[in-house]
């Protein structure tokens, strides 16, 4: 329950965010490349959430409070290089989480031998983009660096155990900064030096503690559903 | 074309230029009357060729720009199923943009100079996008009548003279056909659901149902480029022919949806077996052809932007490119362009 309520909204609220580049990419590849990442994961949450109950029910009618994402895909978009950041830690953990999932024999390995492939897709297409974009142009060397430094301190979150997901999450840590690090230092970049979690960032979306902008982007993803009650679409 | 090619024509032809160019005119117009393909490689005169850039820009830039009033409603899409149907629709019109571009690039002309002229105003796009999506049922209407008609104005497309416009139009219209369900799909929700779905059905018909009847442009007798586009089979329907039976098509489809058309002049005609329709206010077709719709500005204002914001992207990925071609095997995979796989 617990578990697929966390992985299921992670991939929910990521899939939204990269929904809204919709329109806005940098290049008409990149409309197809994000649209497509996105429906993979919304595809995922549509799965898990209905592990739990009404898909529907549960995306539209929770309040911020009852979500169980982790803060770092809740972070709004930022300019490309932000987005490529938030895609590069979260799509390496989510590969190196599903990789072994699928490998064992819970709940959710079906599901997992699945979504895998869609998201070695995902890994690779951030990984290429931060290759490029970190060793690119000046501007794009910076900016990428400014992603990476942003977003840095939301990535402890993606450690804290989760009810239900039996795995050693201090060696996924370990594999993760590994595989973390050798993009980005290929990359010519430096992975960041700060501490992965704030306060407020350690395991706190899990708890159903957010930041500011998820309230908004909720506003928006639910006032259709919520303004006609009992309707079906 | 299953004529020789010009390059073919041309070796050992001692006579004139002029008797070179009435020959490959001559080969030319045999193709199109066999309903021959031309393909890249083959003659053509210089006006066909600079109607088909026309005509495929002006489509290329339709599916680009046509993205901006559906996924304004992306973020808000009413449940999950429907959010992913219509970011799978989105989807793909920017994946009809590539293959239209690339289509027109066959004829000398690359997919940045297009954009620069489409943001520059030099180029046009469908007009039908210059209006606003207000409400989650536009998005139905949209489909069902936007690419309703857009399908009724493709499909002979595919039987278009040239080869690689014909072939990215069968693929694109087995698309739409699927958008053009989709859409009718939602309005029938919509229209059998509640009091107040149903009246924003009704309300998104009344506004694109004009817009739409507008899209195959204007009379047949006002019409600019039809008249030698049917000649060269670029085009197979005029504009009216075409216009028609879409609305043939449409008035039983409204009575199944439950809904009205705006037009209270719509009737059956027994003797000429088709409906007669109201006349169009081609004034306001006109305005928002000259830019003065409700949304023009906005439309070219946010393509420019994502254009210009992106260029330290597009950027960074040559110089990215540049270098490691210099390098063979540290990374030359990764300076290929980024694609979907699915």
């Amino acid at each position: 329950m617990t578990a697929a309520l966390a992985l299921g909204d992670d991939a929910l609220v990521l899939s939204h965010r990269l929904g809204e580049w919709a329109g806005h990419a940098p290049v008409l590849e990149e409309e197809v490349a994000l649209a497509n990442i996105a429906l993979d994961l919304l595809g995922q949450a549509r799965m898990l959430l209905s592990f739990v109950g009404d898909e529907d029910q549960l995306a539209y009618l929770r309040e911020e409070r009852a979500f169980r994402n982790v803060q770092l895909v809740e972070q709004p978009n930022g300019d490309f290089a932000h987005t490529m950041a938030r895609q590069l830690y979260f799509s390496v953990y989510q590969h190196l989480l599903y990789e072994e999932l699928a490998a064992g024999e819970g709940e959710f390995a079906d599901l997992a031998a699945k979504a895998v492939k869609e998201v070695a897709y995902h890994r690779d297409h951030a990984e290429q983009w931060v290759l490029r974009l970190g060793d690119g142009t000046a501007e794009s060397h910076e900016r990428m660096q400014l992603g990476l430094d942003a977003l840095w301190r939301f990535t402890g979150e993606l450690f804290e155990p989760v009810g239900g997901v039996d795995i050693d999450r201090s060696a996924l840590s370990d594999r993760w900064l590994a595989a973390v690090t050798s993009v980005v230092e290929r990359a010519t970049l430096t992975v960041p030096s700060g501490p992965q979690s704030g306060a407020w960032a350690a395991g706190a979306g899990r708890q159903g503690l957010h930041t500011e902008p998820f309230g908004r982007m909720l506003a928006e993803m639910q006032h259709l559903h919520r303004s006609h009650p009992g309707a079906s679409w | 074309m299953a004529a020789v090619t010009a390059d073919q024509t041309t070796q050992g032809t001692a006579g004139t230029a002029e008797e070179a160019e009435a020959a490959h005119l001559a080969t030319f117009d045999a193709a199109v009357a066999a309903d021959d393909r031309i393909e890249p490689r083959d003659w053509m005169p210089e006006a066909y060729r600079a109607s088909l850039v026309r005509q495929m820009a002006q489509h290329a830039h339709s599916e680009i720009i046509g993205m901006q009033p559906e996924a304004n409603w992306i973020s808000r899409a009413p449940s999950l199923r429907r959010k992913a149907i219509l970011m799978a629709k989105v989807q793909d019109e920017a994946g009809h943009g590539l293959y239209l571009y690339s289509a027109a690039e066959t004829l000398g002309t690359s997919r940045e100079e297009l954009l620069d002229k489409l943001h520059a105003g030099r180029q046009r796009y469908s007009s039908i996008f210059n209006y606003p999506t207000l409400t989650w049922a536009d998005v139905g209407a949209i489909g069902w009548l936007v690419d309703g008609a857009a399908i009724t104005n493709q499909v002979p497309l595919c039987r278009c003279s040239y080869g690689p416009y014909a072939r990215a139009m069968v693929r694109i219209c087995k698309e739409e056909s699927f958008h053009q369900r989709q859409g009718y799909e939602l309005l029938l929700a919509l229209s059998h659901g509640t009091p107040a779905q149903h009246e924003m059905a009704q309300d998104a018909v009344n506004r694109w149902w004009w817009p739409s009847l507008m899209m195959f442009g204007p009379p047949d007798d006002a019409s600019a480029h039809s008249a030698q586009s049917m000649a060269w089979k670029i085009k197979r329907h005029s504009n009216d022919e075409l216009r028609r039976r879409f609305v043939d098509i449409c008035v039983p489809q409204a009575q199944v949806l439950g809904l009205s058309l705006p037009d209270p002049d719509i009737r059956w005609n027994e003797k000429l077996g088709q409906h007669d329709y109201g006349a169009i206010d081609w004034t306001e077709f006109q305005e928002v052809l000259k830019g003065n719709g409700p949304c023009n500005e906005q439309r070219l204002t946010q393509r420019r932007k994502a254009h210009e914001e992106g260029a330290w992207v597009r950027d960074a990925a040559a110089a990215y490119a540049d270098k490691h071609s210099a390098r063979p095997g540290t990374a030359g995979a990764a300076a290929q362009p980024v694609e979907a796989t699915a």
